[in-house]
């Protein structure tokens, strides 16, 4: 089964934050691990908040407005993707993450079409993939 | 202890169960001694992480305590064998102490020697399986027996004869030299696809597909991709296993029958794994040494992964491969498939002839698929007739009851 660990770094607010080498380099022996336990199927990392936008959807139609966002408290910093046998095996992946002091790695069970219902399915299903 | 408790400590068991036994077995002298400590460690750690917690590094927590056991073994021993050797003296039975003084070797290399102690030659091929499904995977026993529709008294056994085969054999515990490597491998990788198609197509029972054994097989592949990263067959097959198993939701249909290839929904092809799937046969492609029988077999895949409809589908170029794989790895099964492929390049009439040529292999006698090939070309060229019969005769002799109930539909149809 897959599972999405989302990474919810505490970083500073300040604009050019970099991570240190050595955190970069703790990160990197981490995905070697996933990667050579043959549990890693994708990951990424993303760009700060402040180069990005939100978009929301109202009763009047859509706003979008552009980063940074003063009320924002958890972003998003990254993800993997992992294909493990048990929930308790992704949590403890999770656990293994050199996480920083503040950080937090949120663990979610990425949907599967088989368990949605057969008329999700059917909908789903009238669509070419990409 | 509760159940969340335990399941939390056999998840770290699952992680770390293959290493640390890989790790043991060059010092204690082969597999059976290194799972006894294994075991002690994991009793240690039932005990004691409920109460404290699972250690920061549950894996070398593990291996300390394996490590504490075998030492005082190793004591227990010396003092036993003093108390004999004064005996011994007079018996001149004297012998050498058993601790082993081979070096340490790389974590990735013992677990290599692992895997290929699994899949031994000299092991039958269900043993292979169960050993694989146990050390190299980390399975409890029950979940084998599980995963294999075997008794776990029955699946218990099997493992122990096996281990009893390899120590009185007394198989090494290592990565033999690379002039040798090559066989072993070859074994290896027949193991892991063996548990894959068991996985895929299940051989036998009510379920079609057992999706548990598919992802075991897709994991330790993966695993064998790093240990082995210029070994251009691993990348081959891990290809092939991920392209076959982006297909598997798009397989079953509401009732859960199986749905062709050319039938399938291909919106339901999982692109992640397509794509893990083309890179992995372009990693194979990249070590410059041309594709092995498992390469060239996910190379065909790649072909119908890049098709977006199944009318777009390459078939000459599938014929090609096909003419290459006949030429490595000839089998009747082989044969068979490239005939399906004939029909769609060229037409049923040429695919017949193939077919009809293959109907005298002995390998083929009992096979479903011969029959339910021949009925489809024999009903393409409108002799509908001959082609029940056919879809009759493949229905009878598949063990798999949603296959047989999908050929006795197709007979039905082309009555």
């Amino acid at each position: 089964m897959r599972f999405m660990m989302l990474m919810i770094p505490n970083i500073p607010a300040e604009r050019d934050w970099m991570p240190s080498p050595e955190a970069v380099a703790g990160m990197m022996r981490y995905n070697e691990e996933l990667t050579k336990a043959g549990v890693l199927l994708a990951l990424d990392g993303l760009h700060p908040p402040d180069t990005g936008a939100r978009v929301s959807y109202g009763e009047s139609g859509v706003t979008v407005k552009d980063g940074p966002f003063a009320e924002a408290k958890e972003v998003i910093g990254g993800y993997w993707l992992i294909d493990v046998s048990s929930r308790e095996e992704a949590v403890e992946w999770a656990r293994r993450v050199p996480g920083a002091p503040g950080d937090v790695v949120e663990v979610r069970r990425v949907f599967e079409m088989s368990d949605f219902p057969e008329d999700v399915q059917a909908a789903a299903g009238d669509f070419e993939a990409p | 202890m509760s159940d969340p408790a335990r399941r939390a400590i056999e998840a770290v068991w699952r992680i770390e169960a293959p290493r640390l036994l890989a790790g043991l077995a060059r010092h204690a002298g082969g597999i059976g001694p290194a799972e006894d400590l294994a075991q002690d460690a994991l009793v240690a750690a039932l005990e004691q992480w409920p109460r404290e917690g699972i250690p920061a590094n549950p894996g070398a927590w593990l291996a300390a305590v394996a490590r504490r056991r075998a030492i005082d073994a190793a004591r227990r021993r010396r003092v036993l064998e003093r108390r004999a050797g004064e005996l011994g003296r007079r018996l001149e039975l004297d012998r050498p102490a058993q601790e082993s003084a081979a070096p340490d070797g790389e974590p990735g290399e013992d677990l290599l020697a692992l895997i290929l102690l699994t899949c031994h030659p000299l092991l039958s091929v269900d043993a292979r399986v169960a050993l694989t499904l146990k050390l190299a995977c980390g399975l409890s026993t029950e979940e084998i027996a599980r995963a294999l529709l075997a008794r776990e008294p029955a699946i218990a056994q099997r493992i122990v004869r096996a281990k009893r085969t390899l120590a009185e054999a007394e198989v090494p515990f290592e990565v033999p030299p690379p002039g040798e490597l090559g066989p072993r491998m070859a074994s290896v990788l027949d193991v892991l696809y063996l548990l894959f198609n068991e996985g895929y197509a299940a051989t036998a029972g009510e379920e079609w597909q057992r999706p548990e054994l598919c992802h075991d097989a897709l994991r330790l592949g993966r695993v064998l991709a790093e240990l082995l990263p210029t070994d251009p067959e691993v990348h081959g097959l891990v290809a092939l296993m991920e392209i076959q198993a982006s297909r598997s939701s798009a397989r079953g249909g509401p009732a859960g029958e199986p749905v062709l290839l050319l039938d399938q929904d291909r919106s339901r092809w999982d692109r992640l794994l397509i794509r893990r799937g083309l890179a992995a046969l372009e990693r194979a492609r990249a070590l410059g040494r041309g594709l092995g029988p498992y390469g060239l077999q996910a190379a065909i895949a790649a072909c119908h992964a890049r098709a977006a409809t199944a009318a777009d589908t390459d078939w000459l170029r599938i014929v090609a491969l096909y003419d290459a794989l006949s030429q490595i790895a000839p089998s009747p099964v082989v044969a068979l498939n490239r005939a399906v492929a004939v029909a769609m390049a060229y037409g049923p009439a040429a695919a017949l002839e193939i077919v009809d040529g293959l109907a005298r292999e002995p390998a083929l006698e009992r096979y479903h698929l011969l029959p339910s090939v021949r009925g489809e070309l024999l009903a393409q060229l409108g002799r509908s007739d001959a082609a029940r019969a056919e879809f009759e005769r493949a229905a009878s002799l598949t063990r798999n009851e949603r296959e047989r109930a999908l050929l006795l539909a197709r007979a039905a149809r082309a009555a």
